[in-house]
């Protein structure tokens, strides 16, 4: 068995702590203990809202950042230290793509140079030949020559995250991390775009980290997901078992809430409250001061992830093993 | 807010000390004082002499010590030209000065501010264009350029007012037109930008979605977050009341303390410099101190800290 | 049916010759929720912005826009300003940066209430109190003297609708109210507007590029395409079986959560404002086009009781999705940009 592209294995990473001007500054948990596995040529989904953690794990899977505690291997070896040569080497096969394709690109510079730009840092091939190798990652993610030529102002949205994508792609990476890389884009252009992924995974082997709030595109395309809720893995299986037939009471909210035309008025499970402060986690489960079945063990144990028989891992003291949810 | 004013004040304190340090590093390093001050023929018995009297031959920290411990006791020195203390002699000064730049300051905000607000409100209009071309104008000018063509129109062609010289009221127009002017350009071109900034927010929006009527958006709404960012440069403005005159001072023979800096350059009088120097980043430091605690007064988000909302 | 609350007539709206809004005709009835669904750039936003006359001047806006038979877009400013925030409540998208910063919301909540409920003083403060409580926020008293830096962006938002109600509106405006916040707290603004509209009988005009948060919210929708209506009609009805191909497009292109299905992209991108398309203005797009699509614009006509659809071709069958496309991306898929 090959080595999976990545592996996370208890990795947590927190910011702030110290000391400022204002005084001693709160420690934020944003990763806190994630274990992970992407095999190669699979796709997996990480799924959460504002504060879960979910960034700072794709920036963390990359070896943008260094967990503080816990091991990230790429390719079955240790992930090397950002700046390094051996990372700077890594860098080529893996890429990310983020939100905001206007801000991920130069405004003055046509887009075909920028697509080109990835392999002059590497130093691959001589211009003329990187020249059309940005074409040919430009044709690949369909857009044509004449586009190439222009300047990011002069495309449209879901073009600019087609560009994004041909330079994340132009040095043939085994990895790509994808960072909400459809949400600021109309829903007809979304689709466009996600079936782009879709095909070029497919046709390149590529693994995928795709990070989304939405769990109907991370549907369509991942293989697993992953649930998080400050910071930690709150659910985790095949992306069908884990959106069709969620176990944690928070997975089941964020799916009820997600509105889908033509299903007509369902019982939707409203969560009181908000995500809690990073910087203040609740005791016990993190989730319980908003959950509708917390019980008093939830208050004060931290529920541990638990795989299922069927490979389906839930952290909840509320979920029921597989054997007594089939009676 | 106490922490907030603690931590500035604190801050304001280090950067007076830096440019004692400064000042003293500087002066130590522009030559031996001794042959500076007695002269190159001076017999070596003297300026041995010289440097006891003054403890220049004991150790360079020890050196630093005294003057910094001076300095803490006011001690600034003696003037070697007139063998008066130093403070002494730049405070008689002081008063000149802020008879300039205290009017010019108030040129500079009674006419720059209303000015910006007033094209902000008026964009792309010809009142708009013809406030930011003059401002561009009067930025881009040099103060001496400015003073020499006030005088050649109002002095020498029309005759109208002093050249130059201190007395009356008359005297005082010309170079307080000089220092004014720029600033009030300056001050129009932020406080516009600003504004025009504050007016594409989309709580404006709300304002005027929630019915109030213009003015009272503007006066409720968007002069509170335009008067943010406005207030440095008013600091700035503020901090450069001793040091902004030295060029027109010169220019008009003005006897305050930008000429007496001038002079004593010249003549290398080194007392009057560092006490100059001195006293000018300390009127800088406390206008910044002034910002940063008005800041916090207009910006709640500055007054609570770093701390983000959950 | 009741006479409507606002009726908007041949509303159009350009900006520096580009136009934005090509001729809106929309009634908005007493109680009703009515949904306005469209793509970025499709004027939805422009249209009610307009209505009130919240566009920067140089917006040209003509067209009548007709409240209790007087024209807003006619009636002398403070009139207008009477309006706003009395008789339509409007609130925007990101609530952050909508509310303003430097003020407590003691302030921002109480301005409305002096202005158009003529209150002052403690009476102010009690009404303020009981706004936030109405909309679910918890510590009211205390919250009153919070800055939005302090509150989350859900409160923020509560915050932003108890100012929107706190005029006793009869229509309140919602422009994108949930885009910005989180999955769980969408629902429960959701939630919030709905219990509001049913205790005030408010009517509810609710902008938003999310087909499922129209369907789940409103009892009547509107489809905006390139700045006109293209399709219009009960919620329910319209969503199971769209009489538009733009709207019919827009529901293939939703990914779902009951499979992993492939999407049914809608090729190329929006038209142009300054180089519009002969014709329909979807037809570049659209899957049906036929020569008469190239000729005049097509009008909203009614095609069921309640249906009104801009299609030249009304006769089409959309009731089954087109044939899933093919899998390799077709180059220059954009190329009509």
């Amino acid at each position: 068995m090959t080595a999976p592209a990545l592996d996370l294995r208890a990795v947590a990473r927190a910011y702030g702590g110290g000391r400022t001007l204002f005084g001693a500054r709160p420690v934020v948990r944003a990763v806190d203990g994630v274990t992970l596995a992407l095999p190669q040529g699979r796709t997996l989904g990480i799924v959460g809202e504002s504060g879960s953690g979910k960034s700072t794990l794709g920036r963390l899977a990359l070896g943008l950042e260094t967990p503080d505690a816990g091991h990230v291997t790429a390719f079955g070896a240790p992930m090397p230290a950002p700046g390094t040569p051996a990372w700077r080497a890594l860098r080529r096969r893996m890429q990310m793509v983020f939100q905001d394709p206007l801000g991920a690109l130069d405004r003055r510079i046509p887009v075909a140079d920028q697509v080109a730009e990835p392999l002059a840092i590497h130093g691959i091939g001589a211009p003329a030949e990187r020249r059309a190798r940005a074409l040919d990652a430009l044709a690949a993610v369909g857009l044509s020559a004449a586009q190439g030529g222009r300047y990011p102002h002069e495309l449209s949205g879901g073009q600019r995250q087609r560009v994004v994508i041909a330079r994340a792609l132009i040095t043939d990476p085994d990895v790509l991390v994808c960072d909400e890389p459809v949400s600021a884009l109309d829903v007809s252009i979304q689709a466009q775009v996600v079936n782009l992924l879709i095909d070029l995974k497919a046709a390149r082997g590529l693994a995928m980290v795709f990070i989304s709030h939405d769990l109907r595109v991370v549907r369509q395309i991942a293989d697993r997901v992953a649930v998080m809720y400050l910071g930690r893995i709150v659910e985790e299986g095949a992306a069908e078992a884990v959106l069709r037939d969620p176990r944690h009471p928070y997975t089941r909210a964020l799916v009820s809430a997600a509105p889908a035309p033509g299903r007509h008025r369902r019982e939707r499970v409203i969560l009181s409250g908000e995500p809690p402060n990073p910087a203040a986690r609740p005791a016990g489960c993190a989730f319980h001061p908003r959950c509708p079945v917390a019980v008093a063990r939830c208050r004060s144990e931290a529920p541990a992830l638990e795989p299922a028989p069927d490979g389906h891992a839930t952290a909840c003291h509320r979920v029921t093993p597989a054997a007594e949810r089939a009676a | 807010m106490l922490r907030y004013l603690a931590v500035r004040a604190f801050r304001a304190a280090v950067t007076i000390a830096l440019v004692v340090t400064f000042a003293f590093v500087v002066l130590r390093m522009s030559g031996d004082p001794a042959i500076l001050i007695m002269g190159p023929e001076v017999p070596p018995e003297a300026l041995a002499a010289f440097r006891r009297a003054w403890g220049l031959d004991q150790p360079i920290w020890v050196q630093y010590v005294r003057y910094f411990g001076a300095i803490l006791n006011g001690d600034l020195g003696m003037s070697m030209r007139d063998n008066r203390p130093a403070i002494e002699m730049v405070a008689e000064r002081i008063p000149a000065t802020l008879a300039l730049t205290v009017p010019a300051l108030v040129l500079k905000l009674a006419v720059g501010i209303p000015l910006g607000v007033w094209a902000a409100l008026h964009q792309g209009t010809g009142f708009d264009r013809a406030v930011m071309v003059a401002a561009v104008f009067g930025f881009a000018i040099p103060s001496f350029v400015l003073a020499l063509v006030l005088v050649l129109v109002f002095s020498v062609d029309l005759g109208w007012l002093p050249s130059g010289g201190q007395g009356t009221v008359a005297h005082m127009i010309l170079p307080v037109l000089t220092l004014g002017l720029g600033g009030a350009a300056a001050l129009a071109r932020f406080t516009r930008s600003a504004m025009l900034e504050v007016l594409g927010r989309p709580y404006i929006r709300t304002a005027s979605a929630k019915g109030l009527p213009w003015a009272a958006v503007v006066r409720g709404h968007a002069l509170p977050n335009a008067a943010i960012p406005t207030v440095t440069l008013v600091g700035f403005l503020v901090g450069s009341l001793i040091a902004g005159a030295v060029v027109v001072e010169s220019v008009f023979s003005w006897p305050g303390v930008g000429r007496m800096l001038v002079v004593a350059v010249a003549s290398r009088d080194l007392a009057i410099v560092q006490c100059i120097l001195l006293l000018v980043a300390a009127t800088m430091v406390t206008s910044n101190l002034v910002v940063d605690v008005l800041y916090g007064v207009l910006d709640p988000r500055l007054r609570h800290g770093a701390r983000a909302a959950a | 049916m009741a006479a409507p609350l606002v009726r908007i007539e041949g509303l159009t709206v350009a900006f520096d010759g580009a136009p934005a809004v090509r001729g809106v005709d929309l009634a908005v009835h007493p109680g009703e929720a009515v949904g306005i669904v469209g793509e970025s750039g499709s004027g939805k936003s422009v249209t009610w912005l307009a209505a009130l006359r919240l566009l920067p001047a140089k917006a040209a806006v003509a067209g009548r826009v007709l409240l209790d038979g007087r024209d807003l877009l006619a009636l002398p400013l403070p009139e207008v300003e009477a309006v706003r925030g009395g008789r339509i409540g409007m609130i925007f998208q990101d609530p952050a940066s909508a509310l303003n910063p430097v003020l407590r919301i003691r302030r921002q909540l109480g301005e409305v209430l002096a202005r158009h409920r003529g209150l002052s003083g403690a009476a102010i403060a009690a009404e303020a109190r009981r706004l936030l409580d109405l909309v679910g926020i918890p510590d009211a008293a205390r919250r009153l003297d919070s800055y939005p830096h302090e509150m989350s962006g859900g409160q923020n938002q509560r915050v932003m609708i108890a100012m929107a109600i706190a005029g006793q509106p009869d229509l309140l405006v919602a422009d994108e109210p949930t885009t910005a916040l989180d999955v769980t707290i969408q629902a429960q603004i959701l939630d919030l507007l709905a219990a509001l509209r049913r205790e005030l009988g408010m009517a509810l005009v609710l902008i938003s590029h999310d087909l499922g948060v129209v369907a789940e919210t409103c009892d009547r929708v509107a489809v905006m395409y390139a700045g006109r209506v293209v399709e219009m009609g009960p919620a329910e009805p319209l969503f199971d079986a769209p009489r538009h191909p733009y709207t019919r497009g827009l529901l293939d292109a939703l990914p779902t959560l009951d499979a992993a299905e492939r999407l049914v992209a809608i090729p190329g991108v929006v038209p142009d404002p300054r180089a519009m398309p002969p014709g329909c203005a979807f037809a570049p797009r659209c899957a049906h086009a036929a020569p008469v699509c190239l000729g005049a614009e097509p009008a909203l006509r009614a095609t069921l009781p309640g249906r009104w659809s801009a299609c030249a071709r009304p006769d089409l069958d959309l009731a089954a999705p087109p044939p899933r496309p093919p899998a390799t991306p077709a180059p220059a898929a954009e190329a009509v940009a």
